[in-house]
């Protein structure tokens, strides 16, 4: 117990520990630290626009990731459980976006989504020619290419943890519910979802975190631009914080990126993933909620 | 209680240097001055890491061990970016090498507040007499820190036959002129402008020239002194701006438009034909010569002219925008140091460096020998110029010349106005003060 602990000190509370003493000096890095400036960063950092246009940027594709993902990973799930030729080749080829690099897939999108780039190329020759558009070179629709690169790089890993959980339902139960006369789309929604319930909540759980901390694929993509459309809360830490050489403000977004991913990921703990913990106990968790 | 920090720290700096010097010479001496002679060492950090470039340092630093018997340098060549994370992190850590590329500007302020780079005023005094107003932009409080080996100025690089195409015969002398050509070549189907919003910087020049040409040279000096935007002619820069982006010239997705890099760039727009032409510094040549194919970049249909008049300004029609890389010296490095980088900048080594396209030459004496015929044209206007404005981001530092960049960005994008780019530079700026 003892080294594992002092490993968690030295590699997450020290840093964190530094983070917060930075946030609080205005610091460009060189010499000593001696500008102490309280919480003016902190300040700074909320009531600035583009900080704020990130948080509600990270929120967004926190919100939309499931909102989408979710609906097509279910389905798509399903579908590959059921027994049909070249189920195996399916499973593998949904899964290869997650598997693929971030900064190889994104640097391969970049490509592909420049104003001569394959995308518009490809809507060309099928005569769409109307929908062609910068697509991360227009700040209207730069969020929209990120959301959609995400859901093409992310929803690989919701179809495979959905089709773990799904080997954990019991096949006698859809027997079970197609001798009671249950068409597939019943079983479906009566049976199988529910009981993915806890495989589901995980999920998004991680989807949750995984947007509030996003930064490898917008980097990759448009710099948290264009015009800071596409800013998140970890590009803003970078771009307005190191690469302007301002330690102590970095450090102060960084510590509230830290403070909102804490808080969420509570509260998510609290009121969602809950419901699984107590799985083996059902009437208590009942009582619970009836109070 | 900065000032007896940095101090201390340069006190600290010295006994350092005093003790390794005296280590190192083996013969008891602790008199950091006695650097001929006695055996010393010096790290240098260069970035001319490939083909004639990295050759020709090396025999640069062959020839002054031998011209100073008991002195090493210790020369690494290393990528670009590659130098700037290492020196950024040995900065930080007070371990940066003897000799190194200074920016100059804020950087070089900040570097100096930090006590982390020589004051060379005295010691070399000859050579910055003979760079005559270059070093300007390495002086923080009539001290002098570097010693600039090139610098170039900013303007626009074109290609010549789509401007015969579009039956454009002369080089745009006013904004007029050049609002003319826009239309002209879109008139002929071409993208008249490629510029690198998405990296901002490249964004953010004209914005420069655009204030270099409104504000006259003492207001400027006057802001850079004393962090203060109050001129209304700030804000003219800005409507300026926002009067050529209104002109629509610019590529397709420009915002999203790195600098440099691809093909997809702005450089590598306009080496690729896609464009008419683009606002960039010196390097732009060499810059598209490694996005073609050939290799060859423009070739034969390179064409370079200064960034236009505006009309009704107070700045010097004539004043260039540009900047360039010095030599400095650590505060800790012996004094042998200023000797070596004096030596960089002697007529011999300007006239080599300049002979194998490395950079723009700031010796006058040694400007002769550009070879290229845009680049020669280019020195000319340079040499010129009543002054050299230092890009601004240079100027002022990271922090400030990040925050105005982002601003002009947002003009381009048509979110920001013309106060705002102020407005959000003084901001930034009163943090600093």
């Amino acid at each position: 117990m003892a080294p594992a602990l002092l490993l968690f000190a030295i590699f997450v509370v020290v840093p964190v520990v530094q983070a917060a003493r930075f946030s609080v000096f205005r610091w460009n890095g060189l010499g000593p630290m001696e500008n102490f400036v309280g919480l003016q960063n902190y300040v700074m950092a909320l009531s600035d626009q583009i900080f704020q246009r990130s948080v509600t940027n990270n929120l967004t594709i926190a919100i939309l990731s499931i909102a989408i993902q979710l609906p097509i990973g279910l389905l798509v799930a399903l579908l590959l459980n059921r027994k049909f030729p070249g189920q195996t080749a399916m499973r593998v080829i949904v899964f290869v976006p997650y598997v693929l690099a971030e900064v190889v897939a994104g640097v391969i999108w970049k490509l592909l989504l420049q104003p001569q780039g394959g995308v518009n190329a490809f809507l060309e020759t099928i005569g769409l020619d109307s929908f062609a558009k910068a697509w991360v070179g227009d700040p209207s629709v730069a969020l929209w290419t990120v959301m959609g690169v995400l859901t093409w790089k992310y929803l690989g890993l919701a179809i495979v943890l959905l089709l773990a959980g799904l080997q954990g339902v019991p096949e006698e139960l859809h027997e079970a519910a197609s001798i009671d006369g249950a068409s597939w789309w019943q079983s479906q929604r009566k049976i199988t979802i529910p009981l993915l319930g806890p495989t589901i909540r995980t999920w998004a759980f991680l989807s949750m975190i995984g947007s509030l901390q996003l930064f490898d694929m917008v980097w990759i993509l448009t710099r948290g631009g264009p015009d800071n459309a596409t800013t998140t809360m970890a590009t803003y830490l970078i771009r307005q914080g190191t690469e302007r050489s301002q330690y102590g403000y970095a450090s102060a977004v960084a510590i509230i990126l830290f403070v909102i991913s804490f808080i969420l990921a509570g509260l998510f703990q609290a009121f969602v993933l809950n419901r699984d913990a107590g799985d083996d106990k059902p009437k208590q968790r009942r009582k619970k909620v009836s109070r | 209680m900065k000032r007896t920090a940095a101090l201390r720290a340069v006190a600290l700096g010295a006994a350092v240097a005093m003790i390794a010097t005296a280590c190192s010479s083996g013969s008891g001496s602790d008199d950091p001055t006695e650097g001929a002679g006695e055996n010393v060492t010096l790290t240098w950090w260069h970035n001319s890491n490939t083909g004639a470039g990295k050759d020709y340092y090396d025999q640069l630093a062959d020839e002054f061990e031998s011209d100073n018997p008991g002195v090493t340098i210790e020369v690494s060549a290393l990528q670009h970016e590659d130098m700037l994370t290492k020196l950024d992190a040995a900065f930080q850590t007070g371990d940066q090498p003897d000799i190194f590329m200074e920016r100059g500007g804020g950087e070089l302020k900040a570097h100096v507040a930090a006590g982390l780079v020589k004051d060379i005023t005295d010691d070399a005094a000859d050579t910055i007499s003979a760079l005559g107003g270059s070093v300007s932009g390495w002086t923080v409080e009539d001290r002098v820190y570097s010693l600039p080996f090139s610098m170039g100025v900013v303007g626009f690089w074109y290609n010549k036959s789509m401007f015969a195409q579009a039956g454009i015969t002369e080089a745009p002398k006013t904004m007029d002129d050049l609002y003319a050509a826009v239309e002209a070549l879109k008139g002929a189907g071409i993208e008249p402008i490629s510029v690198g919003a998405g990296s901002a910087w490249p964004a953010a020049h004209y914005w420069y020239y655009f204030a270099l040409r409104q504000c006259s040279q003492d207001t400027i000096a006057t802001a850079s002194q004393e962090l203060e935007f109050t001129d209304p002619c700030w804000v003219k820069a800005g409507e300026s701006l926002a009067d050529l982006v209104a002109q629509e010239p610019f590529n397709t997705g420009f915002l999203g438009t790195e600098a440099q890099g691809t093909p997809e760039s702005a450089s590598g727009l306009l080496a690729n034909r896609k464009v008419a032409m683009e606002l960039a510094g010196h390097w732009e040549p060499g810059v598209m010569q490694g996005l073609t194919e050939d290799e060859q970049g423009l070739g034969e249909d390179t064409g370079w002219f200064p960034f236009p008049e505006v009309a009704g300004g107070e700045g010097d029609p004539a004043a260039q925008l540009g900047g360039g890389d010095a030599w400095a010296c650590s505060n800790d490095a012996p004094d042998i140091c200023v000797d070596f980088i004096e030596f960089m900048l002697s007529n011999d080594v300007q006239k080599g460096f300049a002979e194998l396209d490395m950079g723009l030459p700031t010796l006058p004496s040694a400007t002769a020998f550009v070879a290229a015929p845009e680049l020669a044209q280019l020195l000319s206007y340079r040499n010129d110029a009543p002054y050299v404005q230092l890009y601004f981001d240079t100027q002022f530092g990271e922090n400030i010349g990040g925050a105005m960049n982002e601003a002009i960005v947002s003009v381009f994008a048509g979110s920001g106005t013309p106060q705002g780019i102020v407005d959000a530079t003084q901001a930034a700026a009163d943090l600093e003060k």
